[in-house]
């Protein structure tokens, strides 16, 4: 056992955990922020995907003792007094969802690319997804859907959402 | 309908409800249930596709940390019954014992042999190691064709033969009788691919046991929870009554959670027998061996025509692979293609032989279309390679053959009455949305000046089934259940509506669609709607979620039931109102008295008053709750035209979907938002099996694509935008004139995407590429072709 403190969603926590424990098995067994699904065992599906100190991992591939010190982001950390962040609102209007198992990987590794390219194109926006799997939508209103909360139009020429800070 | 709401919900791109919880991580996933006392299963699988199971010990595994019982197959079989399959399409069908966990003999790699529950998943999966198998290999039995050799190796032994069932349909003149007319006759022979469904939840189940009554709740992330209730009643022989089956949010389906599945009822054993709650997740890669599979045919396809490009006759020669056992409805899956064969075509005569086949493969049964899909393929890839033999227009020879607009209703030769459609309207759409004499110009240009990237352009006419089905067409099949879907309607005292469906959605949005349909009817607000589902307690009757029937059978029991709340509130208004029934008129919600609007109740206001019943008539029952059970008098035949245009690199093999456009008649479109999100979705997974994804075993019959990483399911680096637009002819067979999407996508796409690739190749002289096309199949075909 393994004594950590890690912040998650601003609350923080501390804990005794084996060496081996995953931070997505710790995020959702242990501390129970059940938001952040698991749809792999390969770290190729997307779903667990959390924001670590800034950079965004495959909660999957990560220990929890490598959290250790850190501060975590996780979908259920986004909203701020229940107002949704321009891309909760974006996948919401864009229909951006079905089932909703890849919505909170989705909408994590979305936040980064915009981060990193607040005004991306489809093509890159597509290519930025690429690690993130869902299985319902076909990808293209989760497309339209990032292009919506970068304050651009989407694919289909509707004006949408406003330039708020992914 | 009399009284039409004011402002309609129906037909409006409603944002859903479901949503608020989703992208907030506030879910109700069955693996995030956390109890007291909560044990983890595991299973340990067959690593071996056949053996003799000589001895299994699971003593080790209860030394180990956290460990607090294990079972072999024989340790938990007293008492386990067989799991269920529901089809048996033939007579003298072979119905093998299928053991939720195998007791002598493994039949598929990940067959179930021995369970440990511990007290966290680590734990578990750890003992698993620990616990010692013998296995005396048995041959594997891995192609359909030498499975049906009279030497061949036997999956079931004690059966004697490897053939399930035949299972033949014949109508029309006599397919020797055409053939002997007609100027050309082609056969083909193509192959359905195993796929993995790959939902990206992956299936879990929790049992909690309540002692003292006996009763248990299971929880799974099921498609059926109605269905799976009965079914567990049976394996388990616990009483129906003390069952209660929850399906929470479920994570996607597409037909591999309509199933009973042997860790469902391991799971319910095993909390039975330690009296403590038990949770089983299956992780993605156990999934891709023990989930049941999609697809696996061989389809020998013949067809007669006339030099004219008249269709005479059509001739399928089936084999089907059910795997090793037969699972909910594995035998049904190519009965329900075999009358969507002839699609859209008139013919003559229509010949259809089935022969379902045991191998040691997991199990197969319905992958989204389910039995459509495949049949569209072959009826689409082998018009188009017909006209490619007379010289015509592929999109020409679908004219000259398809049923025209003013023919509806028509009766197919296969025995199905298509009730509405207009396929010339939508294939005109799809033509000019898509540019499609621009495209074969294009096409021509690329080919003269000899470019090694070559432009094909495919087409798919389709039409599928859903609506499934009416109970007397079910009993006709075998099929062993009805096809009538229930709602009820609660009129709660503050005014609130619950609608109570019996269908069980994962993902399709029917918290918002069934709330559009009640709020239009009631002349409520849509927030004011709530939709109960998925809970044999909440929700105890139904058929739940399958096939492309939510809307058509579920929706039109919620459309019925709401109009009989309406009914008898207006006894309720007369009498509050003090006039005639017939003096009432209803609308927006308010009834009034014609000629006095002044006098009036809002159907909220009645629904206090009959709760108070403090001034109701004697023997007027004090409620204006409603409830419905549909049985649906036909399917419904959604349609649609879909063009895809590719570019194919003859010097690599890759193919880039250039364009694709779709126009699809779903009937009514209650959300026209949620009918685009199931048109794009299917797209994807019909696309997927044209391109990506099979499910591949080696020699020895191991799964060697056993995960996402070998298992190619596209991302959105993979695929295009879609152009989707609609066409709508109402259907005939429930009020809403609704057809249902969910599966339109993926029939439609498959034989568009395929048709397109080999249309690029022909002039090459390609006439076929396997599926998926891979750049590898599709160099060695333009290799093979110029050889
Ligand atoms: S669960 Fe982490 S990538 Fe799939
Ligand atoms: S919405 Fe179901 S997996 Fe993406």
């Amino acid at each position: 056992m393994t004594r950590i403190s890690v912040n998650v969603d601003g609350t923080t926590y501390e804990d005794d955990v084996e060496p081996r424990l995953l931070l997505a098995h710790y995020l959702r067994d242990r501390l129970g922020l059940t938001g952040t699904p698991i749809g792999c065992d390969t770290s190729n599906c997307g779903t667990c995907t959390v924001d670590l100190d800034g950079v965004t991992v495959k909660s999957c591939s990560v220990l929890a003792v490598q959290a250790d010190g850190c501060a975590v982001t996780t979908v259920q950390g986004l909203a701020r007094d229940g107002e949704w962040t321009a891309l909760q609102r974006a996948f919401h209007e864009q229909h951006g969802l079905q089932c909703g198992y890849c919505t909170p990987g989705m909408i994590m590794a979305a936040r980064d690319l915009l981060r990193e390219n607040p005004h991306p194109g489809p093509d890159e926006v597509r290519q930025a997804l690429e690690g993130n799997l869902c299985r319902c939508t076909g990808y293209q209103n989760i497309v339209r859907a990032v292009l919506a909360a970068s304050g651009q139009h989407d694919t289909s020429g509707h004006q949408v959402g406003e330039e708020v800070p992914a | 309908m009399t009284d039409q709401a004011v402002a309609p919900e129906v037909g409006r791109r409603r944002l859903r409800k479901e949503d608020a919880r989703l992208i907030t991580g506030q879910t109700n996933w069955t693996d995030n249930i956390q109890v007291a006392g909560l044990l983890h299963l595991a299973v340990l699988r067959s690593p071996m596709a056949h053996a003799r199971i000589t001895r299994v010990d699971v003593s080790p595994a209860l030394e180990r940390p956290g460990v607090i019982a294990a079972f072999s197959g024989a340790d938990l079989a007293e008492g386990l019954g067989s799991l269920p399959c529901a089809w048996p399409v033939t007579e003298d069908i072979v119905l093998p014992e299928h053991p939720p966990i195998a007791v002598d003999e493994v039949r598929y790699a990940g067959d179930p042999v021995a369970v440990v529950v511990a007290r966290d998943r680590y734990a578990a999966a750890d003992a698993l190691e620990a616990i010692e198998v013998d296995y005396d290999p048995l041959p594997p039995v891995l192609d359909l064709e030498t499975a049906l050799a009279p030497d061949a190796p036997l999956v079931h032994a004690g059966k004697g033969t490897n053939r399930c069932y035949t299972w033949p349909l014949s109508t029309g003149e006599s397919f020797e009788a055409v053939r002997d007319r007609a100027e050309v006759i082609l056969k083909r022979r193509y192959h359905q691919q195993r796929l993995i469904p790959n939902a990206m939840e992956p299936r879990a189940v929790v049992v909690t046991p309540l002692a003292a009554s006996g009763e248990y709740t299971v929880y799974s992330a099921t498609q059926i929870p109605h269905i799976l209730r009965i079914m567990l009643a049976g394996v388990t022989g616990i009483p129906e009554h003390k069952l209660r089956v929850i399906a929470p949010d479920v994570g996607g389906g597409f037909g591999s959670k309509l199933q009973v599945y042997g860790e469902e009822a391991l799971a319910l054993t095993v909390a039975r027998r330690l009296g403590r709650p038990v949770k089983w997740t299956e992780s993605r890669s156990e999934g891709a061996l023990a989930t049941h599979h999609g697809r696996g045919m061989i389809q020998d396809v013949e067809i007669a025509a006339t030099r004219e490009g008249r269709l005479l006759g059509l001739k399928v020669d089936l084999l089907a692979d059910m795997g090793a056992y037969l699972m909910l409805v594995t035998p049904g899956i190519p009965i329900l293609g075999a009358f969507m064969y002839p699609a859209i075509y008139k013919m003559d005569a229509y010949e259809f032989h089935c022969t379902g086949v045991f191998t040691t493969r997991t199990p197969t049964d319905a992958y989204r279309g389910a039995g459509r899909p495949e049949a569209t393929f072959a009826i689409e890839r082998i018009m188009d390679e017909l006209a490619g033999e007379l010289g015509l227009d592929p999109v020409e020879l679908r004219r000259r053959n398809w049923i025209r607009h003013e023919e509806f209703p028509y009766t197919t030769i296969a025995g199905l009455t298509y009730d509405s459609g207009d396929y010339e309207a939508a294939t005109d759409k799809a033509l000019a949305l898509f540019g499609y004499d621009d495209l074969r110009a294009e096409q021509r240009e690329r080919a003269k000046r000899g470019d090694p990237v070559r432009l094909g352009i495919g087409v798919s006419t389709y039409t599928e089934m859903c609506g499934l089905a009416p109970s007397r067409v079910l009993r006709d099949l075998r099929y062993s259940a009805g096809g009538w879907e229930a709602a009820s309607i609660r009129m709660l005292p503050t005014g609130k509506v619950e609608v109570v469906t019996g269908t069980s959605p994962h993902g399709q949005g029917h918290e918002t669609c069934w709330s559009q349909i009640a709020a239009d009817v009631l002349g409520v607000p849509f927030e004011d709607v709530e939709v109960v589902h998925g809970d044999t307690r909440a929700a105890p009757q139904g058929m739940d979620t399958y096939g492309s029937r939510s809307l058509a059978v579920g929706g039109e029991a919620v459309h019925r039931a709401a109009r009989t709340v309406v009914e008898k509130a207006r006894k309720v208004a007369a009498h509050l109102l003090e006039a005639s029934e017939q003096d009432l008129e209803f609308s927006g919600g308010v009834f009034s008295v014609k000629g006095s609007p002044e006098a009036r109740k809002t159907i909220q206001e009645i629904a206090f008053e009959t709760f108070t019943n403090h001034d109701l008539p004697d023997g007027v029952e004090p409620t204006i709750n409603a409830e419905h059970v549909v049985d649906p008098e036909n399917f419904s035949y959604p349609h649609g035209t879909h063009l895809c245009a590719v570019e194919v690199d003859t010097e690599t093999g890759h193919t880039r979907i250039r364009s694709y456009v779709c126009v699809d008649d779903v009937g009514r479109a209650v959300n026209p938002m949620i009918v685009e999100g199931q048109v794009h979705g299917g797209l994807a997974q019909g696309i997927a099996q044209a391109l990506y994804e099979e499910a591949v075993y080696d020699d020895d019959g191991n799964l060697v694509t056993g995960t996402l990483a070998d298992y190619l399911v596209p991302s959105a680096a993979d695929l295009p935008d879609f152009v989707t637009d609609r066409t709508e002819t109402p259907a005939a067979s429930n009020a809403l004139g609704a057809k249902g999407v969910g599966e339109a996508g993926t029939i439609a796409s498959t034989p568009a995407v395929v048709n397109a690739v080999v249309d690029a190749l022909r002039p090459l002289g390609v006439h076929d590429v396997r599926m998926p096309c891979t750049p590898e199949r599709v160099w060695r075909a333009v290799k093979e072709a110029s050889a």
